[in-house]
């Protein structure tokens, strides 16, 4: 779509070019052409078309983009080559040496004035009033080859509705005729863009973005000749009821209006564009937020992001409209107590009052009395900010982070054996995967955009191993089938993976060198004894896993002998008792298999939010300073004395659990958190409640009411990611810029609001942009100190570890052995849950998310993505349902020894019997209700999982759920500052 | 042809495609099976085959809506295509076509009100030494005119 010369970032920067190439780049040898007189050197495979752009020199194309394989339909970017018959196209022409090319002469212009001329014959003539004006590679490309008249007269064609030989709709409008059956309404059923097939020239490069870069195989070309169209999904289907999952690559390949965003279509075309980041998951998609003044029109995906090398989801390319929901909070309120409506106050007012009560309290109560939580959707800055609060100016050390209930175990299991915290690859490594392994994570839903780059390994021939209770779609889907997959009973992560790595051990497939040379071999000695015990068979686990034991040895096999492995996992794996040991028996069987310290192999978490690896880099644990440096230790402690002039306690804060214990218990009193829902989000709601009722002072810091902010005390209104300049790290550790598009609608970015808070309890901090709070992070921690807002400006993006030893940053770790010495072999003994079913709680509860809805769903439960999941359901086994007599629709309650709620379910075999499952978006459901306080025995990550439950036919809302959101529709009222 | 119930379930088409799963390239033979046995390619078999070859239901579509010799409906009983390629036209193929046409009552595609004929066209048969030529259930007729096709239907009703 439309191309944009992207200003440089830094001073003297060159700006980048985001032409596009026509074809995808190649690696081969280099071959050197002439084009038009021009020598240019590309490399072998090249073809003719990129070469000649590498060159400078554009070739007029409809079909061809730089993103799929050529295609050679459109006849538009035809040459002559000499010592060649005919005019081949250039896009599917490769380059060889010493060819010599003409892009222009008599004969190819002539040629591509008469495709044209064919190609326009049937388009409306509707320039001016279409939503691509300006911003149309059909107008570009008729303007290119000097198209001056069409000489056809009007007959048969897609565009006229009414058939009365009309050259534009604007004049059809306006006269009645027989009507054209060859003329299709537009197709608005998708919430953000139209599919108008009056306007289609039928150049496939749509059907080829859904093939070749989503993966989705949504799209084709319906018929044949004349009759040729798009079609999402068979006859019956539309947009919507297709297989599409709005991605958005077919709208960006349309070289038309033909699939167009309703934002353009309603704002114009945008003039000018701002690279930054996603604040959805973990992948950290690179974004064009394109603009027009201060109004977002679309987001795109940016070709040069590293992690998403172009594409996008749903949720990033479409679902920004939160940002500007009516329900978004902009005016500081306070309340004295939490029956009291609202009143909205002045920032001083607000801050002051947060001041005086936080001050307060740590008086009558003690310094570690109150505490922050951090958000892992905050910036890296942000984050930063929040925990020097609590560790500079409340003096303690009770910070803690949502990584708490997500990702904690992967910072333990990871930093125990590897040394390091943090996933080992880059995205890009998956394109030299030869076997994946995915435990507990279903990317088509939680990270989209890897999920699409891990499908295209996949249909290159990579063989794929899911472990997961459920049959998720990358399981099976089109063109995507999983050699095995394990559907383990929930809880049984440990002995799974213990079995894997038995099998491994016992038939001698272990990688022995790479153990000897990057591992501890007496540990790994001890490890081979106590995993090769029978007990760890896949026969001997079977009973407990539910997996049969040969499906387990051929998977392990596979793993162990198929080329370069790779594990790729997610909540699945961390959400246990066990969570800690899950990570542990992973990075074992990753140093088991060598498969450590290059592209395609490693172990990658694939991680929740926007920021989760960044919240954990920047000390939001309580019991470590930023750089995973524990706070007992006096010569880190003096690092950050020294740069913040305070004393730091010694003494390890509070967990997030801790905090809500002690807060019922009455020893812990005031709350700062920034950015999180922890009354939707963690588990056991009603323990949650309690603590939070109990608090003094609890202050939320955030874009909405959300449900904790029932319970709070000062509402502190949040920037949104379109609103602030900082950092993101992504699962792969890379630290992407956030960009600021736009003036705050709430007045202040987050961490100068946190800077006003710790200011009004008397810290004097006065950073006055976030470049300067990264300076502070580069110059106090090890693994960040080559990090400056230069040199991502100049390199676009980088992943630490960034340092002196790797001044560009750290793309794949453990290359030459492991950083912190040797691998280390954990013993991995499977310890049952406590969680057990019984005859009154019979089934096993798993929970995990869906594409459109992110999280607790702030974000998208305000934004059309609700058309695609309006409400969280249950899933359960048709036979399961039988015997309950349940069938599809009804409400059912779901009750677990904690709590209960009604939602509704759905029918389906994806879930085993004894299996059932739901999602946790929306509030009225509640999920956590049901959800226990178990959690995982090394970092206290609740076990959301695994919940002991019962199914049966309900007749609607639970009490609690009345009783909730009698308290939640009270709590939100606000009286205006006049009143 | 047999002619079954137009409406087969799921079930049923997976019946009839399964035992085609082996072949190379199946999604072709899976088609004509069904045709073969429904006498059109019902919406119905669109989910089944994606399902069962794991493709998207769009390429299934896709191919399907291709070929114009799989139908979306059932046909008349008998099916008879008449050639409008260049060699039949040259020796009164179009004129043949028009005048089976108009005793038929039909446009191209149509079927004859009580169900018994379907007329299509078709593009050589391979038979221009011959033409006008013609194709009836499948069995070539050269050197044609309306009077012989009306006398070759009436022989097979």
């Amino acid at each position: 779509m439309k191309d944009f010369i992207i200003p440089q970032f830094a001073p003297g920067a060159e700006p980048f070019d985001d032409r596009d190439m026509g074809t995808p780049a190649r690696s081969g040898a280099p071959v050197s052409l002439t084009i038009d007189g021009f020598e240019v050197t590309v490399p072998e495979g090249t073809s003719v078309m990129r070469a000649a752009f590498e060159a400078g020199i554009e070739v007029p194309k409809l079909c061809a983009s730089d993103n799929m394989e050529a295609f050679g339909s459109c006849r538009l970017c035809v040459v002559e080559i000499e010592g060649r018959r005919g005019t081949p196209a250039s896009c599917t022409t490769p380059v060889t040496e010493g060819m010599v090319v003409h892009t222009q002469s008599s004969k190819v212009r002539k040629i591509r004035k008469g495709v044209m001329e064919l190609y326009i014959s049937d388009h409306p003539l509707d320039c001016l009033t279409c939503a691509a004006n300006g911003d149309c590679e059909l107008q570009d490309a008729a303007g290119q080859v000097g198209l001056r008249d069409v000489r056809y007269t009007p007959g048969d064609n897609h565009f006229d509705p009414k058939g009365i030989g009309a050259r534009s709709q604007s004049e059809a409008r306006l006269r009645e005729g027989p009507g054209n059956p060859q003329y299709l309404p537009k197709d608005d059923s998708n919430p953000y863009f139209t599919y108008d097939p009056s306007k289609c020239i039928v150049c496939s490069r749509c059907v080829r973005a859904c093939e070749e870069v989503q993966g989705t195989f949504a799209l084709t070309i319906e018929g044949r000749g004349f009759d040729s169209r798009v079609s999402a999904g068979a006859g019956f289907d539309d947009f919507l009821s297709s297989d599409c999952v709005s991605c958005g690559a077919c709208v960006q390949a349309c070289p038309t209006a033909t699939l167009q965003e309703k934002s353009v279509a309603e704002l114009g075309t945008p003039t000018r564009c701002v690279i930054t980041t996603c604040a959805y998951c973990g992948v950290g998609c690179s974004f064009k937020a394109e603009m027009n003044g201060d109004q977002l029109v679309r987001m795109v995906p940016w070709r040069h992001g590293k992690a998403n090398r172009g594409h996008s989801c749903v949720k990033g390319r479409f679902a920004y409209g939160y940002a500007s929901h009516k329900d978004r909070i902009l005016n500081p309120m306070i309340r004295d107590t939490i029956d009291e409506p609202w009143r909205e106050v002045s920032w001083d007012e607000a801050l002051s009052f947060a001041a005086t009560r936080m001050k307060a309290i740590q008086q009558k109560h003690g310094r570690r009395s109150v505490g922050v939580i951090t958000s892992s959707r905050c910036t890296n800055e942000e984050t930063y900010l929040v925990q020097k609060l609590t560790r500079a100016v409340f003096g303690n050390n009770n910070t803690d982070t949502c990584a708490r209930v997500c990702h904690s175990p992967t910072g333990y299991g990871l930093g125990k054996t590897f040394g390091t915290s943090a996933g080992t690859q880059d995205f890009d490594s998956v394109e030299h995967t030869d076997v994946v392994l995915i435990i507990g994570a279903n990317p088509t839903d939680g990270h989209p955009v890897f999920a699409s780059r891990l499908k295209k390994r996949l249909r290159q021939g990579a063989k794929l191993i899911v472990v997961d209770p459920r049959r998720t779609d990358i399981v099976r889907s089109a063109h995507v089938e999983a050699a095995h997959h394990l559907p383990l009973r929930p809880g049984t992560n440990v002995a799974v993976v213990s079995a894997l790595a038995h099998v491994i051990v016992t038939e001698g497939l272990m990688d022995e060198a790479y153990i000897r040379e990057a591992c501890d071999w007496d540990e790994f000695q001890h490890y081979a004894e106590f995993i090769g015990d029978p007990r760890h068979s896949p026969e001997a686990v079977e009973g407990v896993t539910g997996v049969p034991a040969a499906e387990l040895r051929a998977a392990a096999r596979l793993f162990a002998t198929g080329g370069n492995g790779a594990i790729y996992y997610g909540l699945g794996v961390t959400e246990h008792s066990q969570g800690s040991t899950t990570v542990m028996a992973i990075a074992n069987l990753a140093m088991l298999t060598g498969n450590i310290g290059r592209p395609g192999v490693g172990v990658n978490p694939l991680r929740g939010q926007n920021n989760v690896q960044g919240a954990c880099d920047m000390g939001s644990f309580p019991h470590e300073l930023p750089g995973y440096r524990h706070v007992k230790l006096p010569d880190v402690r003096a690092i950050f004395e020294k740069a913040w002039g305070v004393e730091i306690d010694p003494e390890p804060g509070l967990r997030i659990p801790n905090m809500l214990d002690a807060a019922v218990e009455g020893t812990f009193k005031g709350l700062y958190c920034q950015g999180e829902d922890i009354l939707q989000s963690d588990p056991d709601t009603h323990h949650v409640a309690a603590g939070l009722k109990a608090m003094e002072c609890v202050i939320v810091h955030d874009l909405f009411l959300n449900e904790t902010a029932n319970y709070a005390h000062v509402f502190l209104p949040g920037s949104s990611f379109l609103e602030k300049d900082g950092t993101f790290t992504n699962a792969e550790r890379r630290i992407n810029r956030v960009r600021k598009v736009m003036q705050p609608r709430n007045g202040y970015e987050d961490w100068e609001i946190t800077q006003m808070l710790a200011n009004a309890m008397g810290a004097g901090w006065r950073y006055t942009h976030p470049a300067q709070i990264m300076e502070e992070i580069s110059s106090t921690t090890p693994s960040f100190t080559g990090v400056s807002y230069e040199r991502l400006e100049e390199l676009g993006s980088v992943q630490w570890p960034c340092d002196e030893n790797a001044p560009e940053g750290t793309p794949i770790m453990h290359v030459n052995g492991f950083q912190a010495g040797r691998g280390r072999f954990i013993i991995t003994e499977y310890v049952a849950t406590e969680e057990r079913t019984g005859p009154r709680f019979p089934l096993l509860l798993t929970t995990g998310r869906i594409l459109s809805q992110y999280n607790v769903g702030a974000q998208t439960r305000r934004t059309e993505n609700t058309v695609w999941h309006e409400e969280d359901v249950l899933e359960i086994h048709p036979h399961d349902a039988e015997v309950r007599g349940v069938t599809e629709g009804d409400w059912v309650r779901l009750a677990s020894r904690t709590g209960e709620t009604t939602l509704r379910a759905v029918l389906t075999d994806r879930v085993s019997p004894g299996v059932v499952y739901t999602t946790f978006h929306h509030p009225a459901t509640q999920a956590n209700v049901v959800t226990t306080d178990f959690s995982d025995w090394a970092t206290n990550c609740p076990e959301y999982k695994v919940t002991a439950v019962q199914v049966s036919p309900s007749n609607g809302p639970s009490d609690w759920q009345e009783r909730y959101n009698e308290q939640a529709e009270r709590s939100r009222r606000i009286l205006s500052a006049a009143e | 042809m047999h002619h079954h119930a137009p409406a087969p379930s799921a079930e049923e088409i997976r019946d009839v495609v399964l035992p085609l799963t082996g072949l190379e390239g199946p999604l072709l033979p899976m088609l004509h099976a069904i045709q073969e046995v429904w006498g059109h390619v019902p919406q119905a078999a669109v989910p089944v085959l994606a399902d069962v070859l794991n493709l998207g239901r769009a390429e299934v579509h896709g191919v399907i809506s291709f070929y114009h010799d799989f139908r979306d409906h059932p046909a008349g009983r008998r099916v008879l295509k008449i050639c409008r390629a260049e060699a039949c036209q040259s020796v009164g193929g179009a004129g043949v076509a028009a005048e089976t046409l108009a005793r038929l009552g039909v446009d191209w595609h149509g079927t004859t009100p009580d169900g018994g004929v379907t007329v299509e066209p078709v593009y050589c048969l391979g038979l221009c030494a011959c033409g006008p030529a013609a194709m009836l259930d499948g069995r070539v007729i050269g050197r044609v005119d309306a009077d012989r096709l009306t006398a070759e239907l009436e022989a097979a009703r």
